[in-house]
């Protein structure tokens, strides 16, 4: 329970004491301020926790079920705690306060001295008392062990409930959806999101979660909750109609959790909350209330950013120079609730007096959009955005910024066919416009990013931050580091070299659609002068990507770089290694024993890779063509280690052995690993394939990883290890294999044709503009309508593949190409190994130049 | 005096071999100009990595000149005069190469000397 002695702090070494009720984010948030404003040493904190654990972020709660486990949700560890001195109670839940004392008591008996004390209990789901809402199998969406529970429940459940509309309400419902269960949203009002939209939004929305197979029930009040007849309870409603569901889950609202607060006599809201000044203090002075258990001029927020705005403002009042204040806080969101885009910005209703709106419903695409403008028609009021959000953050930044509205509020939403460019410059926002709110990132300090170096987007997010949490910011954070780009004068030059005045993915549609097969055809019809070690290699690369020809073709041979041009990885004394294709690192014992007698014959140094699979080294150039020759007519084929390609498919033991696989990840691997070999594209590629949750096989650190599950594969993409590791992204769950190799063909041909030289997938990743929510809609919901031309394009490509050195080693011409003399049978005398714990290693410069004297 | 190498078919064009010149290595690289066939002799050591490897390198242009790529690290040198663009104080020797018809002819001081 406590992870600390209960040794009390005296006020002996004159540190203030802190005390916080509450271990959730907004709590945390004001520990980690307290701790960067570099104030311990003269404060102490001391936390409760009522939470089996420390914080968490409760609001990527529903991320739980991606992998079950609460260790990616955590925001506090016992480490950081620890090494700032935070003594942190979990489990225990503060039950009183004494103010005259200035003392907490908790439900175990501890009791602690406060000089200050900080309440950020947050609040707690809403259950309306009807009767039943205490039977079995009901529950409510806020914390791990409800998601457990639920989870549970779903094991035996066909079908599921939640009781609410609203935002929390709808992204529970995707979660029982997503359980598998058949589920129900059952709504009092008579619309979806009636907090954030109107009637209008409201009825597309809900036309568009019908059509995702859930059900919608609106002006429904439940009267009772009793036992069901083909369910396990069966909900009754005011209108004599009723509902039959095994899992009942309760989102009707959040109320303050201000127990504390009441019992203790501090000042509340008529409707609960504690109420607290600017300075985020409550009617008692040594007392702050921070997040959502706290009412700011009468108003409770409800997210996060305006509890870590409080949480700093408390931190800063307390330990700092009190110069921050809480002046309110912008409630607008934007958030993709089961694949739909739903933005609502301000006054969405329409209720100050005087104001107009404007809508623009487009029902074929189901979108709606709807400004509210001030009586002049001069200021944007609100928003609601639903179908397409893309507009939400001009509007947003419009809204906050007063900014004044062209002449036509309506072209605000109306369509922009003829492609004009959008009614906001960004140039029109002031520097103190908050772009990225999550993260509370100005244009300002977007701009000085740029002018210090940041010249993309993946550089300008890792060093501001913005766009990295809800991504809702994504383009509007594009916009102004392009417009700030061109004030510096900086066309951000994307020639590929100085050959081709192109980038990469222009050469590559230049060499589709033209259908060019050679570089001479390429820089004579596109570039200029000879090429050079930059645009060949390219051009090599996307020539293969298209055609898949034989790279050493002699149009294509002088064009590879260092690795394939002799097909093999070359090291650092001119030497070459081979790495033959071991498909999901799966072998049989004759194939490993031909693999031991290649290396005996040929003294090769070998190892086993971190891919899963044999090296063999230390091959001198001449010798290629022979390990080829005994290892092709052994049964292997080439590895393409020393390709910018599809490297290899790391597997994990899966189900057919492994006592907690659920599904074949061998044999799925083996044929990925077979389906994309010889797939050439702008940076190597590795997959991984796991049978199950634990993920032996690394796959979420690969650019495609795929992990089993009960009901299908889990696909992630974009991860990489490296120099940079980045955590893949879940791109899709529970697929069936035909959809799932459908998606990787389209997400790796996406890939191919639209990167950069040298940039994998992760990278690629960072610098596309919409992420995971762009990708997704172009590579499973087709918006760009390619995904057909993709997959051909892959077949294409798995149709035409040839092993390079089976080719290599049945052309006489080629194979005398790898002497190292054109005229001389000799080898290269430079090249000298020395012994190793058994093996050669190539000898030093100075064992080089010893051992020279010794053969003279 | 001029040694017969090979024959120009023997190298690829706009690419490399190497050749033993003597005791010595030197990458032939064939480089078609405006139509007209040029074979340029380069060392073929490479004193960054300390490999005989030159030979194996892109060849290309950088403004006007004509250079290779080193496989190992990518400097570049000069194909006419050897000269390192990334290091100032490196510069590889140079041979005065050859074509007659279809034959490569690389001029070997030490033969001469000798
Ligand atoms: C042989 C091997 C090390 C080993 O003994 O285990 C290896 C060796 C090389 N790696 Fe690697 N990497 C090897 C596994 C890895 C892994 C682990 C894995 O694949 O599971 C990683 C991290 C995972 C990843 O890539 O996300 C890895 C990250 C790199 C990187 C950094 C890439 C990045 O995105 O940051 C480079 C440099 C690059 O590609 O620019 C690199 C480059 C290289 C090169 C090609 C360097 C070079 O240009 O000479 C090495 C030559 C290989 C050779 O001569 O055969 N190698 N390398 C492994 C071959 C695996 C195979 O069977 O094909
Ligand atoms: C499923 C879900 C999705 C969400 N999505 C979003 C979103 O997209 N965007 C957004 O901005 N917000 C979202 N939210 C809301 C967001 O999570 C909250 O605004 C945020 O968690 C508030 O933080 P808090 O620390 O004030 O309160 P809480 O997170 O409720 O933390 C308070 C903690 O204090 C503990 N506690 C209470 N009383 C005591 C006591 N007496 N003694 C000891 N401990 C006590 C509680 O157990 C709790 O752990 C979401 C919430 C949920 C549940
Ligand atoms: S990932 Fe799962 S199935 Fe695969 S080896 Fe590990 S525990 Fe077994
Ligand atoms: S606004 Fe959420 S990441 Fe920027």
């Amino acid at each position: 329970m406590s992870s600390q002695s209960e040794t009390q702090i005296s006020n002996e070494s004159g540190a203030k004491r802190i005390v916080v009720v509450g271990n959730g984010p907004v709590a945390h948030h004001f520990i980690e301020s307290v701790v960067q404003g570099n104030k311990l040493p003269d404060f102490h904190i001391c936390v409760f926790g009522e939470e089996p654990r420390l914080a968490y972020d409760r609001v990527h709660l529903t991320a739980w079920f991606e992998t079950r486990d609460a260790a990616p949700l955590m925001m506090a560890s016992e480490e950081f705690y620890q090494t700032h001195g935070v003594e942190h109670f979990a489990n225990e839940k503060v039950i009183t306060i004494d103010r005259d004392n200035k003392t907490v008591k908790t439900e175990s008996g501890l009791e602690k001295p406060y000089d200050f004390l900080v309440l950020a209990t947050g609040s707690f789901p809403f259950v309306p008392p009807v009767p039943g809402h205490d039977r079995k199998n009901v529950f409510v969406y806020r914390t791990i062990e409800d998601l457990e529970a639920i989870t549970k429940a779903s094991e035996s459940a066909k079908t599921g409930v939640v009781i609410g509309g609203g935002l929390l309400g709808l992204e529970a419902a995707k979660a029982l959806h997503d359980l598998g269960m058949q589920t129900h949203v059952v709504e009092f009002a008579p619309r979806l999101m009636a907090v954030q939209v109107d009637d209008g939004g409201g009825s597309l929305l809900r036309n568009k979660i019908e059509a995702l197979g859930v059900g919608v029930h609106t002006n429904k009040n439940t009267q009772q909750i009793v036992d069901g007849e083909n369910a396990f309870h069966r909900m009754e409603f005011a209108d004599d109609s009723h509902l039959e569901t095994d899992v009942i889950v309760f989102s009707a609202g959040i109320r303050p959790r201000d127990e504390l607060g009441k019992h203790s006599g501090l000042v509340m809201g008529d409707r609960g909350g504690i109420a607290i000044n600017n300075l985020c203090q409550t009617s008692d002075e040594s007392i702050y209330a921070i997040g959502e258990c706290a009412l700011w001029n009468n108003r409770i927020f409800g997210l996060i950013s305006p509890g870590n705005q409080m949480a700093k403002v408390a931190a800063d009042a307390i330990c700092g120079e009190a110069s921050l204040e809480f002046t309110g806080a912008d409630m607008s969101t934007k958030l993709k609730l089961m694949g739909v885009d739903v933005a609502s910005i301000g006054d969405a209703h329409g209720q100050s007096s005087g104001s107009l709106s404007y809508t623009f419903f487009n029902q074929a695409e189901e979108i709606y959009k709807k400004i509210v403008v001030s009586d002049d028609k001069k200021k944007l009021l609100g928003a609601v955005l639903i179908g397409d959000a893309e507009d939400y953050g001009n509007l947003l930044q419009l809204m906050l910024n007063a900014i004044d509205l062209p002449e036509h509020p309506d072209a605000l939403i109306l369509p922009q066919r003829d492609g004009s460019v959008s009614v906001l410059g960004v140039d029109s926002l002031p520097d103190s416009a908050i772009i990225c709110s999550c993260n509370g990132v100005s244009k300002g300090a977007i701009c000085s990013a740029v002018a210090e170096g940041c010249h993309t987007i993946g550089d300008v997010k890792s060093a501001t931050k913005a766009a990295t949490s809800c991504g809702g910011c994504t383009a509007l954070t594009t916009q102004v580091m392009n417009a700030k780009l061109a004030s510096l004068g900086m066309e951000v030059n994307t020639h590929l070299c100085e050959h081709f005045p192109y980038t990469r993915q222009e050469l590559f549609h230049l060499v589709r659609v033209e259908n060019i097969h050679t570089f001479k055809d390429l820089i004579e019809k596109h570039g200029h002068g000879l090429g050079c070690d930059i645009c060949k290699p390219t051009a090599a690369s996307i020539f293969a990507s298209c055609w898949n020809e034989y790279v050493l073709k002699d149009e294509h041979h002088n064009l590879q770089d260092t690795n394939d041009y002799y097909l093999g990885n070359m090291q650092k004394d001119g030497t070459y290694s081979i790495v033959p294709r071991i498909a999901g690192g799966e072998i049989t014992p004759d194939k490993l024993i031909v693999l031991g007698e290649v290396a005996k014959e040929f003294n090769l140094y070998t190892k086993i890779t971190g891919g899963q699979r044999v090296d063999l080294f230390g091959a001198r150039v001449e010798q290629l063509p022979f390990i080829w020759r005994k290892l092709i007519d052994a049964g292997f084929e080439t590895g393409h280690a020393y390709g910018k390609s599809v490297r290899t498919v790391k597997s994990c033991v899966g189900s057919t052995w492994c006592r907690y696989g659920v599904d074949d990840s061998v044999g799925l691997a083996i044929e990925i690993e077979n389906r994309y070999k010889g797939l050439r594209s702008p940076h190597k590629l590795k997959f991984a394939v796991s049978g199950c949750t634990r993920e032996c096989a690394e796959a979420q650190s690969k650019d495609i990883g795929v992990i089993a599950t009960e009901k299908g594969w889990n696909l992630y993409t974009c991860g990489n290890g490296g120099m940079k590791p980045r955590h893949a992204d879940l791109f899709a769950s529970d697929l069936d294999k035909e959809t799932l190799i459908k998606y990787i063909d389209r997400l790796l041909m996406f890939y191919v044709r639209t990167a950069d030289r040298l940039q994998r997938t992760s990278v690629w990743f960072g610098n596309l503009e919409g992420g995971l929510d762009y990708l997704r809609s172009v590579i499973i919901d087709d918006k760009l309508e390619i995904a057909e031309e993709l997959e051909t394009q892959m077949q294409s490509i798995v149709d035409n593949y040839q092993c390079e050195w089976r080719t290599t080693i049945e052309d006489p011409i080629k194979v005398k190409r790898f002497n190292h003399f054109v005229n001389s049978k000799r080898h290269d005398e430079n090249i000298l190994f020395v012994q190793e714990r058994d093996q050669i290693r190539p000898a030093t410069k100075a064992e080089r130049e010893i051992k020279m004297v010794e053969m003279k | 005096m001029y040694q017969l190498v090979c024959e120009l078919d023997d190298i690829l064009p706009n690419a490399g071999v190497a050749a033993l010149v003597g005791d010595e290595q030197v990458a032939l690289f064939r480089v078609q100009l405006e139509g007209k066939e040029h074979v340029f002799g380069i060392s073929n050591y490479d004193p960054f990595s300390d490999a005989n490897v030159i030979s194996r390198g892109i060849i290309g242009t950088m403004g006007d000149e004509l250079v290779v790529a080193s496989p190992v690290y990518k400097q570049h040198f000069s194909l006419q005069t050897g000269q390192c663009f990334e290091d100032e104080t490196v510069r590889l020797k140079t041979w005065f190469v050859s074509i007659d018809g279809n034959k490569v002819y690389v001029y070997d001081k030490k033969i001469e000397v000798a």
